[in-house]
């Protein structure tokens, strides 16, 4: 069977009409004053073991939202449950759920010890089992040695892992994290996503992250909600959307893209031509997008798309220009064609070989061509 | 060599401030020092011996084997000394605590207040002091006189019969001491709670802490350097008070200040009076060391 993007494993909760969503925003609005809305009657299902990303531009409303399960904003209208349970007035204190906050908001006057074990005095933990969770906390995050140390004694990257070992100590149902990793350098970053990932597989936990990396997002997440303006775009699995966009916002925002403008001008059964406004004309395969009609974008990932230096003779789609800029990434290559109105295409190509014969270069006329189904017809 | 040593201009700038120490601190102090060693007398200036070189080498040295430590022995030995500190100490420290208790909510209170009045509300704290301190204190006096404005505001209420008796008592000066230094207070401990991040009082809520106990768990502790740094602003120059406990206090109030100011200017006995002032500042150098070694600790912790 064909399927969008690599499977990342067998879980797949929300296509299943009988489970039951284990977090549920229902026509959530969220107003600061009379100007701002963070939030804008949103409606969005999460399911138990999930690894959730909140993805959006900054400003989009995702850690107002994140707040309002954590219990910091009230909702201004509409409901937030957790396990069917409304969560309205229930105090942060109260909510079986933990946040890491961005800035991880360790008690500087504590040890990390005692930061970790912070929430579970709380509780009213006995003594002795506290420093038992603790000491299973600290082998965790593999920060044993570094008990006794103060926050301020730690290297970012610890600081991280005493802030996700504090949230984790209380065994929420749901742990939040707001923008975990935004403090962390680039190779850091990396090892800690798969991190994450593996103790989210090993506790069954829940997880809400805040992130504003595509990166990140598409690394991790089981599913992703893309943000902007208060309003949820899409809520897909990572390769569906990367490879299916709903929207022009959410193909802009993820990854490279090329949208073709035009029109469609003939529709038959699944496929139609669309042309566009220099008057080339394109077939495509219209997918799930089989109401489309009148103007539309066509868009198509860079790596969708081959260049060369003649019009390949089986080509459905091709149109030529110049080639303009050209990248060298090693792995990659990218090149920039100007098209004679204009338009730049980005093109990448994986360089399979390490020798290229008559490659292309600086201002060569090129051919960019593509399938029919390389492309994804984008109407809003 | 084209350019003038570098080493030289910098010495004269690190000098100036020594220079502006030792002129304005450290030779008076020798000199107030100076006298408290030596014995009163019916002078002009009213106390013996006077350094001078009409007498040559020899009365010079006459004048340094005349220096003894007597007056201390006598204030000392006088219960009214005693007594004066400790009741100073007594007042300073009550005020402390109180200006506390009503410092820390209007900090607390002022950076938890929208951005745009915080500045507003710190002002009014600053304002006080635009206007003489004698002129606040005299104006304290023309509010708890007996026939003074707060006498006549609860008269007419009905809440009291007898004007009550406010002015001439220690109230008076507790009244008069908290309202003069509650600034010294108030902006240390907006220092601290300002610069502290709120995400630290939510991250305590959501491990499990009410307001109240996230707040005595973590804004509290979190602000000591601030309650320890108004404290200290204001206890140090409360021991030393003079003009509230003149002006607002009774005659039988006894503070250090006011035993000091009477020493020199009705007894005329400068020597004493030298030893009083020394022995004070003893008292203080004490806790100022403290609050150093204290700062300094918190400075290390915090890089």
């Amino acid at each position: 069977m064909a399927s969008l993007g690599s499977i990342r494993r067998d879980f797949a909760p929300w296509a299943n009409p009988d489970e039951k969503p284990f977090i549920r925003f229902e026509n959530v609005t969220k107003s600061f004053g009379s100007q701002t809305t963070a939030v804008d009657d949103l409606t969005l299902s999460i399911y138990e073991r999930e690894f959730f990303v909140l993805l959006g531009p900054s400003g989009c409303g995702k850690t107002t939202l994140l707040r309002m399960l954590g219990g910091f904003e009230q909702p201004t209208s509409g409901r937030v449950l957790l396990d069917g349970q409304d969560l309205s007035g229930v105090p942060p204190y109260r909510r079986p759920v933990n946040m890491m906050f961005q800035s991880y908001a360790l008690f500087p006057h504590m040890s990390v010890e005692k930061n970790i074990a912070f929430g579970l005095k709380q509780e009213g933990m006995p003594k002795a089992q506290i420093g038992e969770r603790v000491q299973r906390m600290l082998k965790l995050v593999k920060l044993e040695k570094y008990a006794s140390r103060k926050p301020h004694q730690l290297s970012g990257g610890q600081r991280q892992r005493v802030a996700l070992a504090r949230a984790l100590a209380k065994r929420p149902k749901v742990l939040l994290l707001d923008e975990p990793l935004g403090a962390l350098d680039k190779k850091l970053r990396e090892e800690t996503q798969f991190e994450l990932m593996d103790l989210q597989q090993e506790l069954g936990l829940t997880f809400v992250i805040v992130t504003h990396d595509q990166d990140e997002a598409m690394t991790m997440a089981d599913r992703i909600a893309v943000m902007d303006a208060g309003k949820v775009l899409q809520v897909a699995t990572p390769a569906e959307i990367y490879e299916a966009p709903n929207s022009r916002f959410v193909a802009e925002f993820i990854g490279n893209i090329n949208i073709f403008d035009g029109q469609i001008v003939e529709k038959t059964g699944s496929a139609a031509r669309i042309r566009d406004k220099s008057g080339t004309e394109f077939q495509i395969a219209l997918g799930s997008n089989a109401q489309a009609d009148g103007s539309a974008g066509l868009a198509v990932r860079p790596e969708k798309l081959q260049i060369t230096r003649e019009r390949p003779a089986d080509a459905v789609n091709a149109i030529d220009g110049e080639v303009w800029d050209i990248a060298y990434m090693g792995d990659l290559t990218l090149y920039n064609l100007k098209l004679d109105d204009g338009r730049i295409i980005k093109i990448s190509t994986i360089n399979s070989r390490r020798r290229v014969e008559d490659a292309l270069t600086w201002h060569d006329r090129a051919w960019v061509s593509f399938a029919p189904d390389a492309g994804v017809l984008l109407t809003r | 060599m084209s350019r003038p040593s570098p080493s030289l201009l910098s010495r004269v700038v690190i000098w100036v401030p020594y220079l502006w120490l030792l002129a304005l601190f450290l030779a008076p102090f020798f000199i107030v020092f100076k006298i408290s060693l030596s014995q009163t007398a019916i002078a002009m200036p009213p106390y013996t011996p006077t350094f001078g070189l009409s007498e040559g080498w020899e009365g010079l040295k006459n004048a340094f084997n005349s220096l003894s430590f007597d007056n201390y022995l006598w204030v000392f030995g006088d219960p009214l000394y005693v007594k004066a500190y400790l009741s100073s100490l007594k007042f300073a420290a009550i005020s402390t605590v109180l200006a506390l208790l009503i410092g820390y909510p209007l900090a607390y209170g002022m950076t938890r207040a929208p951005e745009n009045l915080r500045t507003i509300f710190l002002m009014m704290v600053i304002l006080p002091f635009w206007t003489s301190f004698l002129i606040r204190i005299y104006a304290w006096v023309a509010i708890l006189k007996p026939e003074g404005l707060l006498n006549q505001f609860l008269l007419s209420l009905g809440i009291i019969k007898q004007p009550l008796i406010i002015l001439n008592t220690d109230l008076a000066i507790y009244i008069g001491i908290v309202y003069s230094y509650l600034p010294f207070m108030v902006l240390p401990l907006y220092a601290a709670l300002e610069k502290m991040d709120h995400s630290l009082v939510e991250a305590a809520q959501d491990l499990g802490c009410t307001p109240i106990k996230a707040f005595w768990k973590v804004t509290f502790p979190l602000s000591l350097p601030g309650v320890l740094a108004g404290s200290m602003l204001v206890f140090i120059p409360a021991v030393g008070e003079f003009v509230v406990p003149d002006l607002l206090g009774g005659s039988s109030t006894l503070m250090i200040g006011k035993t000091l100011w009477a020493e020199f200017f009705v007894n005329r006995d400068w020597p004493v009076a030298s030893a009083v002032a020394i022995l004070l500042l003893l008292i203080l150098v004490l806790p100022i060391v403290y609050f150093q070694r204290v700062q300094a600790k918190a400075r290390e912790s915090e890089v």
